[in-house]
Protein backbone atom coordinates (compact mmCIF):
# COMPACT_ATOMS: atom_id res chain seq x y z
CA UNK A 1 0.00 0.00 0.00
CA UNK A 2 2.45 2.49 0.79
CA UNK A 3 4.86 1.65 -2.06
CA UNK A 4 1.87 2.46 -3.69
CA UNK A 5 1.56 5.63 -2.53
CA UNK A 6 5.08 6.50 -3.09
CA UNK A 7 4.83 5.71 -6.62
CA UNK A 8 1.65 7.29 -7.20
CA UNK A 9 3.02 10.50 -5.41
CA UNK A 10 6.61 10.34 -7.51
CA UNK A 11 4.35 11.63 -10.96
CA UNK A 12 3.99 15.04 -9.74
CA UNK A 13 1.48 17.52 -10.95
CA UNK A 14 1.74 20.83 -12.22
CA UNK A 15 -2.04 21.61 -11.47
CA UNK A 16 -1.51 22.29 -7.29
CA UNK A 17 1.38 23.90 -5.73
CA UNK A 18 1.43 26.35 -3.67
CA UNK A 19 2.57 28.72 -6.44
CA UNK A 20 5.68 31.38 -7.55
CA UNK A 21 4.79 33.48 -4.66
CA UNK A 22 4.39 31.02 -1.96
CA UNK A 23 8.02 29.85 -3.31
CA UNK A 24 9.33 33.25 -3.43
CA UNK A 25 8.03 33.98 -0.28
CA UNK A 26 9.95 31.25 1.19
CA UNK A 27 13.10 30.84 -0.39
CA UNK A 28 13.67 34.46 0.34
CA UNK A 29 13.21 33.33 4.30
CA UNK A 30 15.57 31.03 3.92
CA UNK A 31 17.77 33.34 2.10
CA UNK A 32 17.58 35.87 4.91
CA UNK A 33 17.26 33.53 8.14
CA UNK A 34 19.92 30.91 7.00
CA UNK A 35 22.23 32.09 3.76
CA UNK A 36 22.70 35.72 4.59
CA UNK A 37 24.26 35.32 7.63
CA UNK A 38 26.49 31.95 6.52
CA UNK A 39 27.77 33.95 3.66
CA UNK A 40 28.53 37.43 5.71
CA UNK A 41 31.04 34.18 8.19
CA UNK A 42 32.79 33.32 4.37
CA UNK A 43 33.28 36.61 3.74
CA UNK A 44 34.70 37.99 7.47
CA UNK A 45 37.21 35.05 7.41
CA UNK A 46 38.64 36.28 4.27
CA UNK A 47 38.62 40.03 5.68
CA UNK A 48 42.55 39.94 6.23
CA UNK A 49 43.29 38.14 2.57
CA UNK A 50 44.22 34.27 2.39
CA UNK A 51 47.44 34.95 4.26
CA UNK A 52 45.43 35.90 7.66
CA UNK A 53 42.90 33.20 7.25
CA UNK A 54 45.58 30.66 7.02
CA UNK A 55 47.22 31.73 9.67
CA UNK A 56 44.14 31.54 11.57
CA UNK A 57 43.40 28.43 10.81
CA UNK A 58 46.87 26.95 11.02
CA UNK A 59 47.47 28.22 14.59
CA UNK A 60 48.77 25.49 16.80
CA UNK A 61 45.68 25.99 19.19
CA UNK A 62 42.87 26.31 16.04
CA UNK A 63 44.48 22.97 14.57
CA UNK A 64 44.92 21.03 18.10
CA UNK A 65 41.42 21.94 18.57
CA UNK A 66 40.36 21.14 14.92
CA UNK A 67 42.33 17.60 15.43
CA UNK A 68 40.59 16.98 18.92
CA UNK A 69 37.60 17.56 17.48
CA UNK A 70 37.47 15.76 14.08
CA UNK A 71 39.22 12.49 16.08
CA UNK A 72 36.03 12.52 19.48
CA UNK A 73 33.45 12.61 16.83
CA UNK A 74 35.02 9.98 14.73
CA UNK A 75 34.88 7.80 17.79
CA UNK A 76 31.64 9.08 19.00
CA UNK A 77 30.35 8.10 15.34
CA UNK A 78 32.19 4.22 15.66
CA UNK A 79 30.48 3.84 19.04
CA UNK A 80 26.99 4.72 18.03
CA UNK A 81 27.67 2.48 15.07
CA UNK A 82 27.89 -0.08 17.29
CA UNK A 83 25.79 0.64 20.26
CA UNK A 84 23.04 1.94 17.85
CA UNK A 85 22.79 -0.92 15.34
CA UNK A 86 22.28 -3.06 18.62
CA UNK A 87 19.91 -1.07 20.71
CA UNK A 88 18.08 -0.66 17.47
CA UNK A 89 18.28 -4.74 17.12
CA UNK A 90 16.59 -4.93 20.70
CA UNK A 91 14.08 -2.52 20.43
CA UNK A 92 12.86 -4.67 17.20
CA UNK A 93 14.14 -8.18 17.04
CA UNK A 94 13.42 -8.32 20.98
CA UNK A 95 10.29 -8.34 23.29
CA UNK A 96 10.38 -7.29 27.22
CA UNK A 97 8.28 -5.27 29.58
CA UNK A 98 8.39 -1.81 28.94
CA UNK A 99 9.70 -1.48 25.15
CA UNK A 100 7.58 1.32 24.27
CA UNK A 101 9.11 3.07 27.06
CA UNK A 102 12.32 2.81 26.38
CA UNK A 103 11.49 3.19 22.93
CA UNK A 104 10.37 6.59 23.64
CA UNK A 105 13.29 7.47 25.95
CA UNK A 106 15.61 7.32 22.71
CA UNK A 107 14.53 10.91 21.76
CA UNK A 108 15.18 12.31 25.48
CA UNK A 109 19.01 13.94 24.02
CA UNK A 110 16.77 15.25 21.12
CA UNK A 111 14.00 16.90 23.63
CA UNK A 112 16.62 17.73 26.30
CA UNK A 113 18.33 20.55 26.47
CA UNK A 114 21.99 20.40 26.08
CA UNK A 115 22.98 22.47 28.58
CA UNK A 116 21.56 20.41 30.96
CA UNK A 117 22.61 17.37 29.33
CA UNK A 118 26.15 18.54 30.16
CA UNK A 119 25.04 19.26 34.09
CA UNK A 120 23.69 16.32 34.31
CA UNK A 121 26.34 13.87 33.61
CA UNK A 122 28.36 16.24 35.45
CA UNK A 123 26.67 15.69 38.24
CA UNK A 124 27.03 12.00 37.72
CA UNK A 125 30.69 11.83 36.44
CA UNK A 126 31.77 14.98 37.82
CA UNK A 127 33.57 15.98 40.94
CA UNK A 128 30.53 15.26 43.07
CA UNK A 129 30.06 11.88 41.42
CA UNK A 130 27.79 9.17 43.37
CA UNK A 131 30.13 6.27 42.25
CA UNK A 132 33.07 8.18 42.94
CA UNK A 133 33.94 8.52 38.76
CA UNK A 134 35.56 12.31 38.57
CA UNK A 135 35.99 12.22 34.87
CA UNK A 136 34.90 15.90 34.44
CA UNK A 137 37.66 18.08 32.54
CA UNK A 138 38.82 15.08 30.83
CA UNK A 139 38.82 14.11 27.19
CA UNK A 140 36.55 10.91 28.11
CA UNK A 141 34.10 13.84 29.47
CA UNK A 142 33.73 14.94 25.91
CA UNK A 143 33.11 11.92 24.44
CA UNK A 144 30.65 10.70 27.04
CA UNK A 145 29.06 13.94 26.08
CA UNK A 146 28.94 13.31 22.66
CA UNK A 147 27.84 9.66 23.08
CA UNK A 148 24.78 11.52 24.95
CA UNK A 149 23.68 13.88 22.47
CA UNK A 150 23.93 11.95 19.51
CA UNK A 151 22.49 8.93 20.99
CA UNK A 152 19.12 8.75 18.64
CA UNK A 153 21.17 9.10 15.19
CA UNK A 154 22.01 5.23 14.55
CA UNK A 155 19.32 4.02 16.41
CA UNK A 156 16.46 6.03 14.48
CA UNK A 157 17.77 5.64 11.24
CA UNK A 158 18.48 1.81 11.73
CA UNK A 159 15.22 1.50 12.76
CA UNK A 160 12.64 0.90 10.58
CA UNK A 161 15.32 -0.53 8.03
CA UNK A 162 14.90 -3.46 10.44
CA UNK A 163 11.05 -3.31 10.79
CA UNK A 164 10.47 -3.06 6.85
CA UNK A 165 13.28 -5.79 6.49
CA UNK A 166 12.07 -9.03 5.08
CA UNK A 167 12.52 -12.30 7.02
CA UNK A 168 11.70 -14.47 4.51
CA UNK A 169 15.78 -13.91 3.40
CA UNK A 170 16.89 -14.94 6.87
CA UNK A 171 14.92 -17.73 6.92
CA UNK A 172 15.38 -19.01 3.24
CA UNK A 173 19.54 -18.35 4.79
CA UNK A 174 18.73 -20.95 7.77
CA UNK A 175 17.25 -23.80 5.75
CA UNK A 176 20.48 -23.64 3.94
CA UNK A 177 21.97 -24.24 6.90
CA UNK A 178 23.71 -20.83 7.37
CA UNK A 179 24.57 -19.86 11.28
CA UNK A 180 23.28 -17.01 12.88
CA UNK A 181 26.82 -15.30 12.66
CA UNK A 182 26.55 -15.93 8.46
CA UNK A 183 23.04 -14.54 8.43
CA UNK A 184 23.83 -11.41 10.58
CA UNK A 185 26.96 -11.01 8.39
CA UNK A 186 25.91 -11.58 4.93
CA UNK A 187 22.14 -10.25 4.92
CA UNK A 188 21.19 -8.52 7.69
CA UNK A 189 24.04 -6.18 7.85
CA UNK A 190 24.33 -5.30 4.02
CA UNK A 191 20.99 -4.18 4.06
CA UNK A 192 21.67 -1.81 7.38
CA UNK A 193 24.35 -0.53 5.92
CA UNK A 194 23.28 1.98 4.30
CA UNK A 195 21.10 3.40 7.07
CA UNK A 196 24.22 2.57 9.72
CA UNK A 197 26.29 4.85 7.67
CA UNK A 198 23.79 7.87 7.41
CA UNK A 199 22.88 8.10 11.35
CA UNK A 200 26.81 7.73 11.72
CA UNK A 201 27.37 10.42 9.22
CA UNK A 202 24.64 12.72 11.18
CA UNK A 203 26.14 11.47 14.53
CA UNK A 204 29.29 12.93 12.87
CA UNK A 205 27.94 16.32 12.01
CA UNK A 206 26.51 16.68 15.37
CA UNK A 207 29.59 16.06 17.28
CA UNK A 208 31.52 18.51 15.21
CA UNK A 209 29.34 20.82 16.36
CA UNK A 210 28.08 20.69 19.75
CA UNK A 211 28.73 23.48 22.19
CA UNK A 212 26.35 22.88 25.11
CA UNK A 213 26.79 19.50 26.33
CA UNK A 214 30.58 19.90 26.31
CA UNK A 215 31.09 22.85 27.73
CA UNK A 216 30.61 22.53 31.29
CA UNK A 217 32.54 18.68 31.15
CA UNK A 218 35.21 19.60 29.56
CA UNK A 219 36.91 22.40 31.24
CA UNK A 220 38.11 24.07 27.92
CA UNK A 221 41.80 23.04 28.32
CA UNK A 222 43.56 24.00 25.29
CA UNK A 223 45.29 21.04 23.53
CA UNK A 224 43.65 19.09 25.74
CA UNK A 225 40.04 19.05 25.99
CA UNK A 226 39.08 22.52 23.78
CA UNK A 227 36.85 20.94 20.58
CA UNK A 228 36.66 23.90 17.91
CA UNK A 229 33.23 25.33 18.55
CA UNK A 230 34.30 26.14 22.61
CA UNK A 231 37.46 27.68 20.63
CA UNK A 232 35.56 29.98 18.34
CA UNK A 233 33.36 30.87 21.08
CA UNK A 234 36.68 31.78 22.90
CA UNK A 235 37.88 33.93 20.12
CA UNK A 236 34.09 35.67 19.90
CA UNK A 237 34.51 36.58 23.46
CA UNK A 238 38.12 37.90 23.04
CA UNK A 239 36.59 40.13 20.08
CA UNK A 240 38.82 38.18 17.44
CA UNK A 241 35.79 37.92 14.41
CA UNK A 242 38.22 37.24 12.11
CA UNK A 243 39.60 34.62 13.04
CA UNK A 244 36.42 33.29 14.55
CA UNK A 245 35.02 33.64 11.12
CA UNK A 246 38.04 31.77 9.76
CA UNK A 247 37.82 28.64 12.35
CA UNK A 248 34.20 28.72 11.74
CA UNK A 249 34.29 28.45 7.68
CA UNK A 250 36.77 25.98 8.07
CA UNK A 251 33.43 24.01 10.07
CA UNK A 252 31.09 25.07 7.87
CA UNK A 253 33.35 23.04 5.05
CA UNK A 254 33.11 20.21 7.39
CA UNK A 255 29.59 20.19 7.73
CA UNK A 256 29.07 20.84 4.13
CA UNK A 257 31.04 17.81 3.29
CA UNK A 258 28.74 15.70 5.97
CA UNK A 259 25.39 16.50 4.37
CA UNK A 260 26.78 15.93 0.93
CA UNK A 261 28.13 12.96 1.83
CA UNK A 262 24.72 11.40 3.43
CA UNK A 263 22.59 12.85 0.41
CA UNK A 264 25.30 10.57 -1.65
CA UNK A 265 24.20 7.80 0.85
CA UNK A 266 20.44 8.23 0.11
CA UNK A 267 21.10 7.90 -3.47
CA UNK A 268 23.40 4.85 -3.10
CA UNK A 269 21.03 3.53 -0.84
CA UNK A 270 17.59 3.86 -2.54
CA UNK A 271 19.69 2.46 -5.54
CA UNK A 272 20.18 -0.98 -3.28
CA UNK A 273 16.51 -0.85 -2.60
CA UNK A 274 15.79 -2.06 -5.76
CA UNK B 1 18.06 -15.16 11.82
CA UNK B 2 17.02 -16.87 15.07
CA UNK B 3 18.72 -16.13 18.28
CA UNK B 4 18.78 -18.11 20.88
CA UNK B 5 17.59 -17.21 24.26
CA UNK B 6 21.03 -16.69 25.87
CA UNK B 7 22.43 -13.97 23.17
CA UNK B 8 19.12 -12.60 23.19
CA UNK B 9 18.84 -11.33 26.65
CA UNK B 10 22.85 -10.86 26.67
CA UNK B 11 22.11 -8.39 23.77
CA UNK B 12 19.11 -6.90 25.79
CA UNK B 13 20.96 -6.49 28.78
CA UNK B 14 23.79 -5.16 27.01
CA UNK B 15 21.69 -2.54 25.14
CA UNK B 16 19.84 -1.53 27.95
CA UNK B 17 22.44 -1.11 29.97
CA UNK B 18 24.23 1.39 27.79
CA UNK B 19 21.14 3.37 27.48
CA UNK B 20 20.43 3.08 31.50
CA UNK B 21 24.45 4.31 31.93
CA UNK B 22 24.00 7.05 29.55
CA UNK B 23 20.35 8.08 29.38
CA UNK B 24 18.92 7.47 32.69
CA UNK B 25 20.84 7.36 35.74
CA UNK B 26 22.28 10.74 34.73
CA UNK B 27 18.84 12.34 34.31
CA UNK B 28 16.98 10.74 36.95
CA UNK B 29 19.90 11.79 39.54
CA UNK B 30 19.16 15.43 38.31
CA UNK B 31 15.77 15.17 39.81
CA UNK B 32 17.33 13.77 42.78
CA UNK B 33 19.77 16.43 43.59
CA UNK B 34 17.23 18.92 42.44
CA UNK B 35 14.54 17.79 45.44
CA UNK B 36 17.37 16.61 48.00
CA UNK B 37 16.61 19.85 50.18
CA UNK B 38 12.60 19.61 49.86
CA UNK B 39 10.29 21.14 47.58
CA UNK B 40 10.11 24.70 48.76
CA UNK B 41 13.92 25.51 47.97
CA UNK B 42 13.40 24.66 44.68
CA UNK B 43 10.12 26.50 44.33
CA UNK B 44 11.68 29.56 45.76
CA UNK B 45 14.51 28.98 42.93
CA UNK B 46 12.45 28.89 40.18
CA UNK B 47 10.27 31.72 41.30
CA UNK B 48 12.74 34.62 41.25
CA UNK B 49 12.14 37.62 39.05
CA UNK B 50 15.38 36.32 36.83
CA UNK B 51 13.95 32.97 36.82
CA UNK B 52 10.39 34.01 36.28
CA UNK B 53 11.85 36.52 33.63
CA UNK B 54 13.58 33.92 31.75
CA UNK B 55 11.17 31.25 31.40
CA UNK B 56 8.60 34.34 30.32
CA UNK B 57 11.60 35.42 27.32
CA UNK B 58 12.07 31.77 26.19
CA UNK B 59 8.21 31.23 26.10
CA UNK B 60 8.00 34.56 23.88
CA UNK B 61 10.93 33.63 21.59
CA UNK B 62 9.32 30.28 21.02
CA UNK B 63 6.14 31.97 20.24
CA UNK B 64 7.53 34.20 17.68
CA UNK B 65 10.07 31.42 16.22
CA UNK B 66 8.02 28.39 16.37
CA UNK B 67 4.93 29.24 13.79
CA UNK B 68 7.11 31.47 11.24
CA UNK B 69 9.07 28.41 11.03
CA UNK B 70 5.60 26.28 11.04
CA UNK B 71 4.17 28.55 7.87
CA UNK B 72 7.64 28.63 5.84
CA UNK B 73 7.42 24.50 6.56
CA UNK B 74 4.62 24.25 5.37
CA UNK B 75 4.89 26.00 2.29
CA UNK B 76 8.48 24.87 1.45
CA UNK B 77 7.42 21.43 1.92
CA UNK B 78 4.19 22.21 -0.48
CA UNK B 79 7.09 23.61 -3.19
CA UNK B 80 9.43 20.38 -2.00
CA UNK B 81 7.01 18.03 -2.39
CA UNK B 82 4.46 18.94 -5.51
CA UNK B 83 6.61 21.31 -7.56
CA UNK B 84 9.32 20.94 -10.05
CA UNK B 85 11.42 23.99 -9.97
CA UNK B 86 15.11 24.82 -10.96
CA UNK B 87 17.76 25.09 -7.89
CA UNK B 88 15.39 22.47 -6.00
CA UNK B 89 18.59 20.24 -4.94
CA UNK B 90 19.98 23.25 -3.86
CA UNK B 91 17.46 24.61 -1.14
CA UNK B 92 16.68 21.23 -0.14
CA UNK B 93 20.37 20.94 1.03
CA UNK B 94 20.26 24.96 1.97
CA UNK B 95 17.64 23.56 4.43
CA UNK B 96 19.51 20.83 6.42
CA UNK B 97 22.17 23.31 7.39
CA UNK B 98 20.79 24.63 10.33
CA UNK B 99 21.04 20.60 11.74
CA UNK B 100 24.47 20.36 10.62
CA UNK B 101 26.11 23.65 11.33
CA UNK B 102 28.20 24.74 15.05
CA UNK B 103 25.53 26.54 17.42
CA UNK B 104 28.22 29.04 17.95
CA UNK B 105 28.78 29.58 14.26
CA UNK B 106 25.41 30.40 13.72
CA UNK B 107 25.87 32.85 16.70
CA UNK B 108 28.89 34.36 14.84
CA UNK B 109 27.31 34.82 11.54
CA UNK B 110 24.61 36.59 13.05
CA UNK B 111 26.91 39.00 14.85
CA UNK B 112 28.55 39.34 11.62
CA UNK B 113 25.82 40.77 10.16
CA UNK B 114 23.66 42.50 12.39
CA UNK B 115 26.43 43.38 15.08
CA UNK B 116 27.84 47.19 15.56
CA UNK B 117 30.49 46.37 13.16
CA UNK B 118 28.41 44.10 10.80
CA UNK B 119 27.03 44.35 7.56
CA UNK B 120 23.47 45.80 8.91
CA UNK B 121 25.17 46.97 11.89
CA UNK B 122 25.39 50.32 11.18
CA UNK B 123 21.78 50.78 9.39
CA UNK B 124 20.35 49.71 12.01
CA UNK B 125 21.62 51.55 14.68
CA UNK B 126 21.12 54.49 12.35
CA UNK B 127 16.91 53.26 12.67
CA UNK B 128 17.70 52.58 16.70
CA UNK B 129 17.15 49.10 16.18
CA UNK B 130 19.36 46.81 18.30
CA UNK B 131 19.52 43.17 17.53
CA UNK B 132 22.47 41.77 19.11
CA UNK B 133 22.66 41.58 22.72
CA UNK B 134 18.99 41.94 22.92
CA UNK B 135 15.64 39.89 22.25
CA UNK B 136 15.30 40.43 17.95
CA UNK B 137 19.09 38.71 18.09
CA UNK B 138 17.94 35.51 20.60
CA UNK B 139 14.79 35.26 18.16
CA UNK B 140 16.43 35.31 15.10
CA UNK B 141 19.14 32.81 16.60
CA UNK B 142 16.17 30.61 17.77
CA UNK B 143 14.82 30.83 14.30
CA UNK B 144 17.88 29.62 12.34
CA UNK B 145 18.41 26.44 14.39
CA UNK B 146 14.61 25.76 14.05
CA UNK B 147 14.19 25.81 10.50
CA UNK B 148 14.35 22.77 9.18
CA UNK B 149 11.97 20.36 11.81
CA UNK B 150 8.52 21.08 9.93
CA UNK B 151 9.66 20.85 6.57
CA UNK B 152 11.89 17.95 6.90
CA UNK B 153 8.61 15.95 8.61
CA UNK B 154 5.64 17.23 6.55
CA UNK B 155 7.27 17.09 2.98
CA UNK B 156 7.59 12.74 2.92
CA UNK B 157 3.82 12.90 4.40
CA UNK B 158 2.92 14.97 1.45
CA UNK B 159 5.01 12.71 -0.77
CA UNK B 160 3.39 9.66 0.87
CA UNK B 161 -0.38 11.04 0.44
CA UNK B 162 0.80 11.74 -2.92
CA UNK B 163 -1.93 14.09 -4.89
CA UNK B 164 -4.94 12.12 -6.44
CA UNK B 165 -6.89 13.55 -3.69
CA UNK B 166 -6.11 17.11 -4.81
CA UNK B 167 -6.58 16.65 -7.73
CA UNK B 168 -9.91 15.46 -7.70
CA UNK B 169 -10.71 18.64 -5.41
CA UNK B 170 -9.33 20.54 -8.09
CA UNK B 171 -11.19 18.56 -11.13
CA UNK B 172 -14.53 19.30 -8.93
CA UNK B 173 -14.03 22.83 -8.89
CA UNK B 174 -12.23 23.65 -5.81
CA UNK B 175 -9.57 26.79 -6.12
CA UNK B 176 -6.43 26.33 -4.43
CA UNK B 177 -7.22 27.95 -1.24
CA UNK B 178 -9.99 25.39 -0.68
CA UNK B 179 -8.12 22.72 -1.68
CA UNK B 180 -5.43 23.09 0.20
CA UNK B 181 -7.44 24.04 3.14
CA UNK B 182 -9.67 21.05 3.18
CA UNK B 183 -8.13 18.43 1.67
CA UNK B 184 -4.45 18.74 2.13
CA UNK B 185 -4.04 20.37 5.47
CA UNK B 186 -6.13 17.72 7.16
CA UNK B 187 -4.18 15.13 5.67
CA UNK B 188 -1.04 16.77 6.94
CA UNK B 189 -1.80 17.79 9.70
CA UNK B 190 0.47 14.83 12.25
CA UNK B 191 2.97 15.62 10.38
CA UNK B 192 2.73 19.27 11.04
CA UNK B 193 2.03 18.67 14.71
CA UNK B 194 5.00 16.33 15.22
CA UNK B 195 7.21 18.74 13.05
CA UNK B 196 5.71 21.92 15.46
CA UNK B 197 6.69 19.49 19.02
CA UNK B 198 10.28 19.22 17.97
CA UNK B 199 10.21 22.84 16.86
CA UNK B 200 9.08 24.22 20.45
CA UNK B 201 11.75 21.74 22.16
CA UNK B 202 14.83 22.81 20.14
CA UNK B 203 13.32 26.72 20.37
CA UNK B 204 13.21 26.30 24.63
CA UNK B 205 16.13 24.38 25.00
CA UNK B 206 18.69 26.37 22.34
CA UNK B 207 22.18 27.43 23.76
CA UNK B 208 24.93 27.76 22.13
CA UNK B 209 23.69 30.09 19.15
CA UNK B 210 21.58 31.80 22.10
CA UNK B 211 24.56 32.44 24.47
CA UNK B 212 26.94 34.18 21.55
CA UNK B 213 23.93 36.71 20.76
CA UNK B 214 22.41 37.50 24.10
CA UNK B 215 25.05 39.06 26.31
CA UNK B 216 23.34 37.60 29.08
CA UNK B 217 21.98 40.39 31.05
CA UNK B 218 19.53 39.16 34.01
CA UNK B 219 16.11 39.96 33.96
CA UNK B 220 16.51 41.69 30.32
CA UNK B 221 18.16 38.74 27.28
CA UNK B 222 18.49 36.35 29.88
CA UNK B 223 16.89 32.23 28.75
CA UNK B 224 16.32 29.23 31.00
CA UNK B 225 19.02 27.64 29.48
CA UNK B 226 21.30 30.93 29.79
CA UNK B 227 19.88 30.86 33.62
CA UNK B 228 21.23 27.38 34.29
CA UNK B 229 24.52 28.31 32.94
CA UNK B 230 24.59 31.62 34.77
CA UNK B 231 23.41 29.86 38.30
CA UNK B 232 26.11 27.08 37.86
CA UNK B 233 29.19 29.06 37.10
CA UNK B 234 28.02 31.47 40.39
CA UNK B 235 28.52 28.12 42.10
CA UNK B 236 24.64 28.40 43.04
CA UNK B 237 24.33 24.76 42.36
CA UNK B 238 20.72 23.91 43.95
CA UNK B 239 19.40 27.00 41.85
CA UNK B 240 21.17 25.41 38.32
CA UNK B 241 19.59 22.16 39.31
CA UNK B 242 16.21 23.44 40.14
CA UNK B 243 16.10 25.57 36.32
CA UNK B 244 17.59 21.82 34.83
CA UNK B 245 14.65 19.74 36.46
CA UNK B 246 12.07 22.63 35.16
CA UNK B 247 13.50 22.05 31.36
CA UNK B 248 14.24 18.56 31.82
CA UNK B 249 10.56 18.27 32.88
CA UNK B 250 10.02 20.30 29.77
CA UNK B 251 11.77 17.79 27.60
CA UNK B 252 9.20 14.55 28.99
CA UNK B 253 6.32 16.58 28.55
CA UNK B 254 7.69 16.86 24.82
CA UNK B 255 8.33 12.81 24.71
CA UNK B 256 5.07 12.63 25.64
CA UNK B 257 3.15 14.04 22.83
CA UNK B 258 5.85 12.80 20.22
CA UNK B 259 4.80 9.51 21.42
CA UNK B 260 1.43 10.15 21.24
CA UNK B 261 1.73 11.71 17.54
CA UNK B 262 3.92 9.44 16.16
CA UNK B 263 1.84 6.79 15.19
CA UNK B 264 -1.26 8.90 13.64
CA UNK B 265 1.42 10.28 11.61
CA UNK B 266 2.39 7.47 10.82
CA UNK B 267 -0.48 5.60 9.80
CA UNK B 268 -1.48 9.28 8.09
CA UNK B 269 -4.33 9.20 10.52
CA UNK B 270 -7.25 11.63 10.02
Amino acid sequence: MSALAVRVGGTVSRRFHTGALGLGVATLWLSVIVLLPLSAVVVRSLDGGLGAFWDAVSSRQAVAALRFTVLVSLATAAINVVGGTLIAWVLVRDQFHGKRVVNALIDLPFALPTIVAGLTLLTLYGPRSPFGINLAYTQVAVLLALLFVTLPFVIRSVQPVLIELDREMEEAALSLGAGNATIFRRIVLPNLVPAILSGAALAFARAVGEFGSIVLISGNIPFRTQVSSVYVFKLIESDAPTSAAAVSTVLLLVSLAVLLGIRGLGHWGARHDR
Amino acid sequence: MTVSRPWRIGLRVVGLGYLALLLLVPVGLIFYRTFEHGVGAVWASITTPAAIHAFQLTLEVTAIAVPLNTLFGIVMAMALARGEWRGKGLVNAIIDLPFAISPIVIGLSLILVYGARGWLGGALADAGVQVIFSVPGIVLATIFVSLPFVVREVTPVLKEVGDDQEQAAATLGAGGWTTFRRVTLPSIRWGVAYGVVLSVARCIGEFGAVSVVSGKISGQTETLTLLVEKRFSNFDLAGAYAASALLALIALGTLLAMTAIKPRREEGDT
